[in-house]
Protein backbone atom coordinates (compact mmCIF):
# COMPACT_ATOMS: atom_id res chain seq x y z
CA UNK A 1 0.00 0.00 0.00
CA UNK A 2 1.08 2.99 -0.84
CA UNK A 3 0.18 6.63 -0.68
CA UNK A 4 -1.44 7.79 -4.17
CA UNK A 5 -0.53 11.14 -4.78
CA UNK A 6 -1.77 13.24 -8.18
CA UNK A 7 1.45 14.35 -10.39
CA UNK A 8 2.05 18.06 -10.47
CA UNK A 9 4.20 20.20 -12.62
CA UNK A 10 3.60 23.21 -10.89
CA UNK A 11 7.02 24.53 -8.75
CA UNK A 12 5.98 23.85 -5.05
CA UNK A 13 7.26 26.45 -2.16
CA UNK A 14 9.04 24.73 0.28
CA UNK A 15 8.10 25.70 3.98
CA UNK A 16 10.82 26.16 6.49
CA UNK A 17 11.36 23.50 8.73
CA UNK A 18 9.47 24.01 12.52
CA UNK A 19 7.70 26.16 10.92
CA UNK A 20 4.22 24.04 11.37
CA UNK A 21 1.38 22.94 9.51
CA UNK A 22 0.00 26.19 8.70
CA UNK A 23 -0.30 27.82 5.37
CA UNK A 24 -1.17 31.35 4.09
CA UNK A 25 -5.11 29.99 3.76
CA UNK A 26 -5.01 28.35 7.01
CA UNK A 27 -3.78 31.13 9.11
CA UNK A 28 -6.79 33.25 7.09
CA UNK A 29 -8.91 30.63 8.19
CA UNK A 30 -7.92 30.58 11.55
CA UNK A 31 -8.17 34.64 11.79
CA UNK A 32 -12.16 34.07 10.41
CA UNK A 33 -13.23 31.14 12.63
CA UNK A 34 -11.82 33.97 15.51
CA UNK A 35 -13.91 36.36 14.09
CA UNK A 36 -16.95 34.37 13.19
CA UNK A 37 -16.72 32.82 17.13
CA UNK A 38 -16.74 36.44 18.20
CA UNK A 39 -19.28 37.43 16.01
CA UNK A 40 -21.31 34.48 16.74
CA UNK A 41 -21.45 35.34 20.42
CA UNK A 42 -22.59 38.65 19.71
CA UNK A 43 -25.46 37.19 18.26
CA UNK A 44 -26.25 34.36 20.44
CA UNK A 45 -26.28 36.40 23.71
CA UNK A 46 -27.23 40.14 22.88
CA UNK A 47 -29.11 40.45 19.48
CA UNK A 48 -31.41 37.29 19.80
CA UNK A 49 -34.15 37.18 22.31
CA UNK A 50 -34.22 34.76 24.90
CA UNK A 51 -37.14 31.99 24.80
CA UNK A 52 -40.44 31.64 26.43
CA UNK A 53 -40.62 28.48 27.82
CA UNK A 54 -36.98 27.75 27.90
CA UNK A 55 -35.88 31.19 29.04
CA UNK A 56 -31.99 32.22 28.34
CA UNK A 57 -30.84 28.67 27.94
CA UNK A 58 -31.89 28.29 25.03
CA UNK A 59 -28.96 29.88 23.54
CA UNK A 60 -27.24 26.64 23.96
CA UNK A 61 -28.78 25.42 20.33
CA UNK A 62 -25.63 28.21 19.10
CA UNK A 63 -23.62 25.81 20.32
CA UNK A 64 -25.06 22.32 20.61
CA UNK A 65 -26.56 21.91 17.54
CA UNK A 66 -23.43 22.69 15.42
CA UNK A 67 -21.45 20.54 17.69
CA UNK A 68 -23.99 17.26 16.87
CA UNK A 69 -23.58 18.43 12.50
CA UNK A 70 -19.65 18.86 13.12
CA UNK A 71 -19.57 15.34 14.39
CA UNK A 72 -21.76 13.57 12.30
CA UNK A 73 -19.31 15.54 9.64
CA UNK A 74 -16.84 13.57 10.54
CA UNK A 75 -17.66 10.41 10.53
CA UNK A 76 -18.99 10.67 7.53
CA UNK A 77 -15.43 11.66 6.33
CA UNK A 78 -14.36 9.20 8.01
CA UNK A 79 -16.34 6.60 6.77
CA UNK A 80 -15.75 8.09 2.91
CA UNK A 81 -11.62 7.54 3.70
CA UNK A 82 -12.50 4.19 4.94
CA UNK A 83 -14.09 2.85 1.91
CA UNK A 84 -11.68 4.93 -0.11
CA UNK A 85 -8.63 3.14 2.07
CA UNK A 86 -9.98 -0.62 0.80
CA UNK A 87 -11.00 0.48 -2.22
CA UNK A 88 -7.69 2.18 -3.66
CA UNK A 89 -5.40 0.98 -1.05
CA UNK A 90 -4.63 4.20 -0.30
CA UNK A 91 -2.92 4.92 3.32
CA UNK A 92 -3.11 8.76 1.93
CA UNK A 93 -6.49 8.40 2.93
CA UNK A 94 -6.14 6.72 5.93
CA UNK A 95 -4.75 9.88 7.16
CA UNK A 96 -7.70 11.89 6.46
CA UNK A 97 -9.93 8.86 8.07
CA UNK A 98 -8.30 9.42 11.43
CA UNK A 99 -8.23 13.43 10.95
CA UNK A 100 -12.53 13.00 10.56
CA UNK A 101 -12.14 10.79 13.34
CA UNK A 102 -10.33 12.40 15.95
CA UNK A 103 -12.37 15.86 15.08
CA UNK A 104 -16.01 14.07 14.77
CA UNK A 105 -15.14 12.61 18.34
CA UNK A 106 -13.81 16.28 19.62
CA UNK A 107 -17.27 17.21 18.55
CA UNK A 108 -19.35 14.63 19.35
CA UNK A 109 -18.30 15.19 23.11
CA UNK A 110 -19.14 18.30 23.03
CA UNK A 111 -22.70 17.48 21.64
CA UNK A 112 -22.88 14.96 24.42
CA UNK A 113 -21.38 17.77 27.37
CA UNK A 114 -23.34 20.59 26.25
CA UNK A 115 -26.98 18.21 25.61
CA UNK A 116 -26.18 17.56 29.60
CA UNK A 117 -25.53 20.62 30.84
CA UNK A 118 -28.70 22.10 28.48
CA UNK A 119 -30.85 19.12 29.87
CA UNK A 120 -30.61 19.47 33.49
CA UNK A 121 -32.79 22.95 33.73
CA UNK A 122 -35.13 21.74 30.36
CA UNK A 123 -35.89 18.14 31.56
CA UNK A 124 -34.49 18.55 35.45
CA UNK A 125 -32.09 15.77 34.69
CA UNK A 126 -28.70 15.62 33.37
CA UNK A 127 -28.90 11.90 31.61
CA UNK A 128 -31.61 9.38 31.41
CA UNK A 129 -30.25 6.07 30.75
CA UNK A 130 -33.27 5.20 28.74
CA UNK A 131 -33.54 7.99 26.33
CA UNK A 132 -32.94 6.51 22.95
CA UNK A 133 -30.92 9.91 21.35
CA UNK A 134 -28.64 10.05 24.34
CA UNK A 135 -28.10 6.75 24.05
CA UNK A 136 -27.51 6.23 20.72
CA UNK A 137 -25.41 9.58 20.49
CA UNK A 138 -22.89 7.54 23.67
CA UNK A 139 -22.54 5.08 21.38
CA UNK A 140 -21.55 6.67 18.63
CA UNK A 141 -19.22 8.53 20.71
CA UNK A 142 -17.58 5.55 22.41
CA UNK A 143 -17.25 3.99 19.01
CA UNK A 144 -14.92 6.25 17.68
CA UNK A 145 -13.87 6.31 20.82
CA UNK A 146 -12.52 2.48 20.39
CA UNK A 147 -11.52 3.12 16.78
CA UNK A 148 -9.17 5.66 18.01
CA UNK A 149 -8.07 3.23 20.41
CA UNK A 150 -7.57 0.47 18.19
CA UNK A 151 -5.05 2.27 16.20
CA UNK A 152 -2.83 2.49 18.39
CA UNK A 153 -2.15 -0.83 19.14
CA UNK A 154 -1.83 -2.27 15.52
CA UNK A 155 1.71 -1.97 14.72
CA UNK A 156 1.34 -2.43 10.69
CA UNK A 157 0.01 0.60 8.92
CA UNK A 158 -1.38 -1.82 6.39
CA UNK A 159 -3.52 -3.80 8.76
CA UNK A 160 -4.21 -1.07 10.79
CA UNK A 161 -5.69 0.95 7.93
CA UNK A 162 -7.64 -1.82 6.57
CA UNK A 163 -9.10 -2.96 10.08
CA UNK A 164 -10.31 0.60 11.60
CA UNK A 165 -11.56 1.32 8.21
CA UNK A 166 -13.92 -1.75 8.65
CA UNK A 167 -14.82 -0.31 12.41
CA UNK A 168 -15.48 3.14 10.76
CA UNK A 169 -18.00 1.77 8.31
CA UNK A 170 -19.97 -0.01 10.75
CA UNK A 171 -20.05 2.61 13.20
CA UNK A 172 -21.00 5.30 10.55
CA UNK A 173 -24.38 3.18 10.44
CA UNK A 174 -24.94 4.45 13.71
CA UNK A 175 -24.71 8.20 11.93
CA UNK A 176 -28.90 8.20 10.85
CA UNK A 177 -29.86 6.15 13.93
CA UNK A 178 -28.48 9.02 16.05
CA UNK A 179 -29.89 11.41 13.79
CA UNK A 180 -33.33 10.22 13.20
CA UNK A 181 -33.88 8.49 16.72
CA UNK A 182 -36.25 11.32 17.82
CA UNK A 183 -38.72 10.77 14.85
CA UNK A 184 -38.52 6.58 15.20
CA UNK A 185 -38.57 6.48 18.85
CA UNK A 186 -40.48 9.96 19.50
CA UNK A 187 -42.16 8.09 23.05
CA UNK A 188 -38.62 6.73 24.29
CA UNK A 189 -36.51 9.95 24.21
CA UNK A 190 -36.87 13.17 26.01
CA UNK A 191 -35.25 15.18 23.31
CA UNK A 192 -37.30 17.56 21.22
CA UNK A 193 -38.13 16.60 17.83
CA UNK A 194 -35.76 18.54 15.18
CA UNK A 195 -35.37 22.65 15.41
CA UNK A 196 -35.20 23.10 12.08
CA UNK A 197 -37.83 20.96 10.33
CA UNK A 198 -40.72 21.79 13.05
CA UNK A 199 -40.20 25.63 11.32
CA UNK A 200 -40.85 27.48 15.27
CA UNK A 201 -37.53 29.30 15.42
CA UNK A 202 -37.43 32.70 14.70
CA UNK A 203 -36.26 34.85 11.99
CA UNK A 204 -33.07 35.71 13.87
CA UNK A 205 -32.78 32.68 16.17
CA UNK A 206 -32.85 30.67 13.41
CA UNK A 207 -30.38 33.26 11.31
CA UNK A 208 -28.16 32.76 14.25
CA UNK A 209 -28.29 29.32 14.49
CA UNK A 210 -27.10 29.19 10.91
CA UNK A 211 -24.18 31.37 11.67
CA UNK A 212 -23.26 29.40 13.85
CA UNK A 213 -23.25 26.03 11.29
CA UNK A 214 -21.19 27.99 9.06
CA UNK A 215 -18.54 29.16 11.87
CA UNK A 216 -18.27 25.60 13.04
CA UNK A 217 -18.59 24.68 9.73
CA UNK A 218 -14.83 26.88 8.99
CA UNK A 219 -13.23 25.67 12.41
CA UNK A 220 -13.88 22.43 11.52
CA UNK A 221 -12.24 22.77 8.31
CA UNK A 222 -8.86 24.86 9.85
CA UNK A 223 -9.06 21.09 12.13
CA UNK A 224 -9.50 18.82 9.34
CA UNK A 225 -6.00 20.81 7.22
CA UNK A 226 -4.37 20.58 10.43
CA UNK A 227 -4.75 17.11 11.70
CA UNK A 228 -4.49 15.89 7.82
CA UNK A 229 -1.36 17.62 7.79
CA UNK A 230 -0.23 16.13 10.96
CA UNK A 231 -0.69 12.71 10.07
CA UNK A 232 1.71 13.32 7.36
CA UNK A 233 4.10 14.39 9.01
CA UNK A 234 4.14 11.81 11.59
CA UNK A 235 4.55 9.29 8.01
CA UNK A 236 7.32 11.38 7.21
CA UNK A 237 8.94 11.67 9.91
CA UNK A 238 8.82 7.81 10.28
CA UNK A 239 10.55 7.53 7.04
CA UNK A 240 13.10 9.83 7.48
CA UNK A 241 14.44 8.26 11.16
CA UNK A 242 14.10 4.74 8.61
CA UNK A 243 15.96 5.95 5.91
CA UNK A 244 18.56 7.59 8.77
CA UNK A 245 18.98 4.39 10.73
CA UNK A 246 19.60 2.91 7.24
CA UNK A 247 21.90 4.86 6.18
CA UNK A 248 23.96 4.95 9.65
CA UNK A 249 24.17 0.97 9.69
CA UNK A 250 25.15 0.90 5.78
CA UNK A 251 28.05 3.47 6.88
CA UNK A 252 29.30 1.62 9.91
CA UNK A 253 28.89 -1.96 7.26
CA UNK A 254 30.99 0.07 4.56
CA UNK A 255 33.37 0.83 7.59
CA UNK A 256 33.87 -2.54 9.02
CA UNK A 257 34.19 -3.53 5.25
CA UNK A 258 37.14 -1.20 4.28
CA UNK A 259 38.61 -2.06 8.00
CA UNK A 260 38.76 -5.25 7.56
CA UNK A 261 41.07 -4.92 3.66
CA UNK A 262 43.11 -2.33 4.94
CA UNK A 263 43.95 -4.86 7.77
CA UNK A 264 43.41 -8.45 6.84
CA UNK A 265 45.49 -10.29 9.35
CA UNK A 266 43.42 -9.13 11.77
CA UNK A 267 40.61 -11.29 12.78
CA UNK A 268 40.69 -13.54 9.50
CA UNK A 269 43.63 -15.53 10.74
CA UNK A 270 43.51 -18.51 8.22
CA UNK A 271 46.28 -20.21 9.90
CA UNK A 272 44.32 -20.29 13.12
CA UNK A 273 43.21 -23.63 14.32
CA UNK A 274 39.84 -23.92 14.09
CA UNK A 275 38.73 -26.04 17.35
CA UNK A 276 40.76 -23.64 19.06
CA UNK A 277 38.81 -20.69 20.65
CA UNK A 278 40.94 -17.27 21.00
CA UNK A 279 39.52 -13.83 20.82
CA UNK A 280 40.89 -13.59 17.19
CA UNK A 281 38.14 -16.04 16.52
CA UNK A 282 35.36 -13.87 16.60
CA UNK A 283 36.86 -11.33 14.47
CA UNK A 284 35.19 -8.73 12.35
CA UNK A 285 31.84 -10.04 13.77
CA UNK A 286 32.86 -8.67 17.17
CA UNK A 287 33.33 -5.53 15.65
CA UNK A 288 30.26 -4.73 13.96
CA UNK A 289 29.54 -7.74 12.23
CA UNK A 290 31.48 -7.44 8.39
CA UNK A 291 30.32 -10.69 7.68
CA UNK B 1 -30.19 36.88 31.99
CA UNK B 2 -31.53 33.33 33.53
CA UNK B 3 -29.46 30.27 33.87
CA UNK B 4 -26.00 31.73 33.34
CA UNK B 5 -24.18 29.33 35.38
CA UNK B 6 -25.23 26.59 32.45
CA UNK B 7 -24.90 28.99 29.73
CA UNK B 8 -21.41 30.05 30.89
CA UNK B 9 -20.44 25.99 31.73
CA UNK B 10 -21.55 25.36 28.09
CA UNK B 11 -20.21 28.09 25.83
CA UNK B 12 -16.95 27.53 28.12
CA UNK B 13 -16.52 24.01 27.26
CA UNK B 14 -16.91 24.26 24.25
CA UNK B 15 -14.93 26.87 23.58
CA UNK B 16 -12.00 26.19 25.63
CA UNK B 17 -12.10 22.14 24.14
CA UNK B 18 -11.84 24.26 20.55
CA UNK B 19 -9.41 26.11 21.67
CA UNK B 20 -7.09 23.88 23.84
CA UNK B 21 -7.67 21.40 20.65
CA UNK B 22 -6.06 23.63 18.13
CA UNK B 23 -3.45 24.56 20.67
CA UNK B 24 -2.42 20.73 20.70
CA UNK B 25 -2.50 20.54 16.84
CA UNK B 26 -0.42 23.19 16.31
CA UNK B 27 2.12 22.12 19.03
CA UNK B 28 1.86 18.92 17.26
CA UNK B 29 2.57 20.26 13.80
CA UNK B 30 5.75 22.51 15.07
CA UNK B 31 7.19 19.48 16.55
CA UNK B 32 6.99 17.16 13.61
CA UNK B 33 7.49 19.81 11.41
CA UNK B 34 11.31 20.62 12.69
CA UNK B 35 11.94 16.50 12.56
CA UNK B 36 10.91 16.87 8.22
CA UNK B 37 12.94 18.19 5.45
CA UNK B 38 11.32 20.85 3.50
CA UNK B 39 10.75 19.04 0.93
CA UNK B 40 8.67 16.10 2.38
CA UNK B 41 6.38 18.66 3.84
CA UNK B 42 4.36 19.12 0.34
CA UNK B 43 0.95 17.97 1.89
CA UNK B 44 -0.49 16.64 -1.40
CA UNK B 45 2.14 15.36 -2.99
CA UNK B 46 5.78 13.91 -2.47
CA UNK B 47 8.69 13.67 -4.70
CA UNK B 48 9.18 9.66 -4.66
CA UNK B 49 5.91 8.12 -3.71
CA UNK B 50 7.88 4.71 -3.53
CA UNK B 51 9.77 6.12 -0.73
CA UNK B 52 6.86 7.63 1.21
CA UNK B 53 6.21 4.66 3.33
CA UNK B 54 6.42 5.03 6.75
CA UNK B 55 4.55 2.86 5.74
CA UNK B 56 4.85 -1.30 6.36
CA UNK B 57 3.95 -2.81 2.96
Amino acid sequence: MAITTAPTDKPVKLVEPGSGTGSRTSRMLGVACLVGVAVLMVFAFVLTEADLVQQDVVRMIYIHVPSAIAGYTGFVITAIASVMVLWKKSLWWDIVAVAGAEIGLLFTGLMLATGVIWGRPTWNTWWEWGDVRLMTSLMLFLVYVGYLAYRRVVPSAEVRARRSAIIALVGVINVPIVNRSVEWWASRTLHQQSSLSDGKLEDLTLFTLAMGFVVFAMIFAWMLIHRFRIGWLEVQADTVGLQAAMAERRAQMEADIDDAVAHPGIGADTNADPNKSGPDDSGPNERGGAA
Amino acid sequence: MTHLGYLIAGWGIVLVAMALYAVSLARRGRELSARVPAERQRWMTTPDDADTAGFVR
